[in-house]
């Protein structure tokens, strides 16, 4: 079953930007595009962990702080020649508040 | 429904056309290819190393048949088109295969030229140009004893240095008295000529065939004086003719090569022609650089962008004989009104001379070294004027300061495990691999596979000349103008001048004025477009944080494990104790890992979580400290020696001239990092002459250095002047520091600025036109006012607290 968690208002992540969630377990990166679609990953890239948060996002990629991959934020896989997938996660926004579908573990954290 | 191309020629032109078509507009057309050839698309350059057992055909295969079936395109193999209807617009094949077109491309390439002798249609007479042809060279090197090459020009050296290779006893017959004209002059003609002979070639100059001899099989060659030479085999290397039969017989307007305008449209608009067979502004090339740019051209014409022109190209030799390196370029043999700088070395083997005109460089030929064949190409297109080295030009870009990796002609002989490079740990073999493998040209491609110099860049020098090596000449050096990134077709120079000239003043107006080709743009030109509209509008230009990177957004250093560095300015590197204090203070209250001291003078704190930056900034803003900018493409740091105060060598208050420098232009964002130092006497503890801008204090005044580099690549600086007074320092670093924030590219520190744009043209507009001077300052001054804003306190404040504080779940 879906568990949709109420994580935050569409204007409280910055267009181009990102917020970071942080759970018990994993920290999941919330990504908004310029076209206000909202897309969240696992904030970890698939080459070396790095922090995607922390990125340039363009289109609907973010190019990783650290070496500079490009990760697909519908997909969480790496784009281009480089090769590597980081979970991803279902999201909603309803009037303007951004929902996310939390796996049963870290809802409950 | 999707319309239909038909290519006609699968060779290197015509699948590079379609392999950069599938880039920009893959579901556009049904394409449809037709080739003599019952092969894919292979690497036609790289049959010399297969003729001399260097490479196997397999090694040379650019697109196998599966990549034909990945990308959907029919292939035709071993089917000649024999008929274009023009009017039904379709194509018919030698067996009566046909395919419909909405757009044709004609890629033929060329035929090889015959000499037409009598006895030229034997058996045992050939030509090189395809596989077919090598195979039959190779077939007879293990069956006959005696070669004779026709021709002594590229194509036909290559064939007899592959032919002595596989044991044949080879006479080059060539029918003028050097070999080369077209791509050496005489002493480099000797020279190459010399060290045939000495691998045991054999030449017979100034020889005019008559008739190839013999009774079905070939047995010699008479010449017109009479005298005759024994050949088992005759290869004709002579030349080639663009292959016009099928574009003539179906009434398209042909000279040499079937004609073209810049958007490689023959004269029929339905019908595209590139590579070998078409003719450009009265140009058939020969060589694959030029018919690539084609490619790219017809391309985005035929994907209907319709921005791309060709407008012709340079192109540069080399001679592909292992172990002889020779190069070319441009027009070599001087005129009357050129001037010729060369030296040789007989012993050495060695030969270099450049023509120019106007201290610029118009042509070139190396033989022995040829090290720097890219760098003097490069300058003669880009038409740079080496007034400023021309004292030293011949000993090569090495000598310009280039304490990196050096002699690049060696790469290829290293070792498959050597890496290259450093950064991304990507060793030789890998980047030879991806490059046979995957077919690249460009050190773009070379990039995005490879990784390999995408990084700091400083082994950019090697994977270029892997790829020469491995490639041979038809990888793409750097186009004369190179886009900024994919978003563009626009070079960093135009972006610059449509900001100015055009008045925009946003990232999206930018985006829209030059018709970007991405929504958003990426990583990297987002952040340059940032820099110039702030570089250029700091008053009314609004940053845009999203467009920064990490660094400069969270204004610290991030680090491997996503903490952060803080490091705060100390100017001049002058401390105090309570400020010490401070610092101690905030590293206990933070619970900083690791404090260091660093080479800019100052002190860097280590692994700080990203929550805990602003209330740190705070404390730090309240003991004083101002950011460092250690994370920033801005002024970083003002390095400064003992000075006249304690030091018994000191001339001048070097301490204290270097605290007003920093206080002067701290904060201001740059094309990259930039630093400073002052060294109070020609000492130079600050070690000022490897700074962005140096000042070397002496007895009588100030010298004043710039465009040094202590990093990736050494580079000591130039001297720009001597003044007076410290006011006077003050004015000019302003003055320019802000030519260089105005001028360069993005992410082009002051070093190969000043080597790209000359230090003669900055002397000239900094020391011999005061307005111009304290124009520019005056315009530093004004961009300093906004950016001295300390951005720590602002956000120790709350200025952008989403950056710095996680979401949580309600
Ligand atoms: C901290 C420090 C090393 C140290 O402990 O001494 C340092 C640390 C880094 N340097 Fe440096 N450099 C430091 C002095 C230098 C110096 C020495 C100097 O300034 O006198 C140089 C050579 C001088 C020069 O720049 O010409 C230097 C040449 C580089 C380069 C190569 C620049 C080049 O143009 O070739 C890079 C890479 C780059 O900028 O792209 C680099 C990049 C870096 C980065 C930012 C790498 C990165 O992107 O993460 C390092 C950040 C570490 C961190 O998290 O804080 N660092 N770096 C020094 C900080 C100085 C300061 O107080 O701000
Ligand atoms: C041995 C050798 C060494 C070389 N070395 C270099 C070098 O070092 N550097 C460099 O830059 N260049 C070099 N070249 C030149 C380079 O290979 C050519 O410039 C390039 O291949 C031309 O490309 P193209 O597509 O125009 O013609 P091609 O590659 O020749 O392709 C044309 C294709 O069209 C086919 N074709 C022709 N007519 C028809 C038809 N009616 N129907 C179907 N198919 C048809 C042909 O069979 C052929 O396969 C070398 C060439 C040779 C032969
Ligand atoms: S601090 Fe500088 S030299 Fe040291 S690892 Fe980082 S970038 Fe390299
Ligand atoms: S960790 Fe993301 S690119 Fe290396």
């Amino acid at each position: 079953m879906t568990n949709w968690t109420e994580i935050a208002k569409l204007e409280d992540i910055p267009k181009l930007g990102s917020r970071v969630l942080k759970t018990d377990t994993v920290n999941i990166a919330l990504f908004r595009t310029s076209t206000d679609e909202v897309f969240a990953i696992k904030d970890a890239c698939p080459h070396k962990q790095g922090p995607l948060s922390q990125g340039i996002v363009h289109g609907t990629s973010v190019t990783c702080p650290l070496h500079n991959w490009k990760i697909d934020l519908a997909s969480g896989e790496a784009l281009g020649p480089d090769e590597g997938c980081t979970n991803t996660y279902d999201v909603k926004i309803e009037n303007g508040t951004v929902y996310l579908a939390l796996p049963a573990k870290e809802a409950a954290a | 429904m999707k319309e239909k191309l038909v290519l006609i020629g699968n060779g290197m032109a015509g699948v590079r056309t379609l392999e950069e078509l599938l880039k920009i507009a893959p579901e556009k057309y049904d394409i449809t290819v037709f080739g003599a050839e019952p092969y894919g698309n292979y690497n036609r350059i790289m049959l010399s190393p297969v003729l001399a057992g260097e490479k196997t055909v397999d090694d040379i295969m650019l697109n196998d048949e599966q990549w034909y079936i990945d990308n959907d395109i029919s292939l035709y193999k071993g089917k000649s088109v024999t008929e274009i209807d023009r009017v039904n617009k379709k194509v018919v094949a030698e067996d009566g295969t046909t395919a419909d077109y909405d757009r044709l491309l004609l890629a033929t390439g060329s035929n090889p030229f015959m000499i037409p002798v009598p006895g030229k249609d034997k058996d045992g007479v050939i030509a090189f140009r395809d596989i077919y042809d090598v195979d039959t060279m190779l077939q007879a090197s293990k069956d006959y004893k005696k070669a004779v090459v026709i021709g002594g020009g590229l194509l036909g050296l290559e064939a007899a240095n592959g032919l002595m290779k596989q044991g044949m006893d080879v006479t080059v017959v060539h029918l003028l008295d050097s070999l080369m004209e077209r791509q050496l002059d005489k002493p480099a003609s000797s020279l190459l000529k010399a060290s045939l002979e000495e691998r045991g070639m054999k030449f017979l100059m100034e020889a005019a065939t008559e008739e190839i001899i013999g009774n079905g099989r070939v047995q010699g060659v008479r010449f017109k004086d009479g005298t005759e030479v024994e050949a088992d085999l005759v290869v004709m290397g002579v030349g080639i003719v663009p292959n016009t039969g099928l574009a003539k017989a179906t009434g398209l307007h042909c000279e040499r090569g079937v004609v073209v305008n810049d958007v490689m449209q023959t004269f029929d608009p339905a019908i595209y022609a590139v590579g070998e067979c078409a003719q450009h502004r009265g140009i058939a090339y020969g060589l694959v650089a030029p018919l690539f740019e084609q490619g790219k051209v017809a391309a985005n014409q035929l994907a209907g962008l319709g921005y791309a022109y060709y407008q012709g190209s340079v192109t540069s030799t080399k001679l592909k004989v292992t172990g002889i390196d020779l190069f070319s370029a441009g027009d070599f043999n001087e005129e009357q009104g050129d001037e010729v700088i060369s030296l040789q070395d007989q012993a050495a083997g060695t030969y270099k001379k450049l023509v120019l005109k106007d201290d610029r460089i118009k042509g070139a030929v190396l033989y022995g070294d040829t090290i720097d064949g890219t760098w003097y190409f490069q300058l003669m297109r880009e038409e740079t004027s080496i007034a400023d080295f021309r004292k030293t030009i011949l000993f090569g870009q090495h000598d310009l300061g280039d304490a990196g990796h050096g002699d690049e002609t060696r790469v290829m002989a290293l070792s498959d495990d050597a890496e290259i490079c450093g950064c991304n740990g990507v060793c030789k073999g890998d980047i030879v691999n991806a490059i046979s493998k995957h077919g690249l040209f460009t050190l773009e491609d070379v990039r995005a596979r490879t990784k390999a110099s995408s990084s700091c860049g400083s082994c950019t020098g090697l994977v270029e000349a892997l790829l020469a090596s491995t490639v041979g000449e038809g990888y793409d050096a750097s186009p004369n103008k190179q886009a900024m990134c994919k978003c563009t077709e626009y070079s960093h120079d135009e972006v610059i001048a449509a900001i100015k000239q055009n008045e925009l003043k946003s990232i999206p107006a930018v985006r829209e004025f030059l018709e970007w080709k991405t929504p958003d743009g990426c990583a990297a030109c987002r952040p340059a477009l940032n820099y110039y509209l702030l570089a250029r509008w700091p008053e009314e230009y609004q940053d845009d944080a999203q467009s920064r990177f990490i660094n400069e957004r969270a204004h610290g250093n991030i680090q491997k494990d996503g903490t952060y560095s803080v490091v705060p300015r100390m100017f001049g590197g002058l401390v105090k104790p309570n400020e010490l204090r401070a610092i101690a203070d905030v590293c206990d209250k933070y619970d900083v890992p690791e404090m260091k001291v660093t080479g800019g003078q100052r002190i860097d704190l280590f692994g700080v979580k990203k929550e805990d930056l602003p209330p740190m900034w705070k404390d730090l803003t309240d003991a004083g400290f101002v950011s460092g900018h250690a994370y920033g493409k801005a002024m970083r740091t003002v390095k400064t020696c003992a000075g006249k105060t304690w030091c018994r060598f000191g001339t001048q208050n070097s301490t204290g001239l270097g605290v007003q420098l920093e206080e002067l232009t701290w904060g201001s964002w740059m094309p990259h990092k930039f630093k400073l130092a002052v060294s109070g006497c020609p000492r130079n503890c600050a070690e000022a002459t490897i700074k962005d801008f140096g000042v070397v204090c002496v007895d009588s005044g100030y010298e004043l250095h710039v465009g040094g580099n202590g990093g990736i690549k050494v580079r000591v600086t130039d001297l720009l002047t001597k003044v007076d007074t410290e006011e006077e320092v003050l004015e000019y670093c302003g003055a320019f520091t802000q030519m260089y924030r105005e001028e360069a590219h993005y992410l082009e520190r002051t070093a190969p600025w000043v080597e790209r744009v000359g230090l003669t043209s900055i002397k000239k507009r900094l020391l011999d036109d005061e307005t111009e001077r304290k124009a520019l300052y005056e315009r530093f001054i004004i961009g300093q006012k906004v950016s001295q804003v300390d951005p720590w306190k602002a956000r120790a404040e709350g200025e952008a607290a989403h950056e710095f504080t996680p979401l949580k779940i309600a």
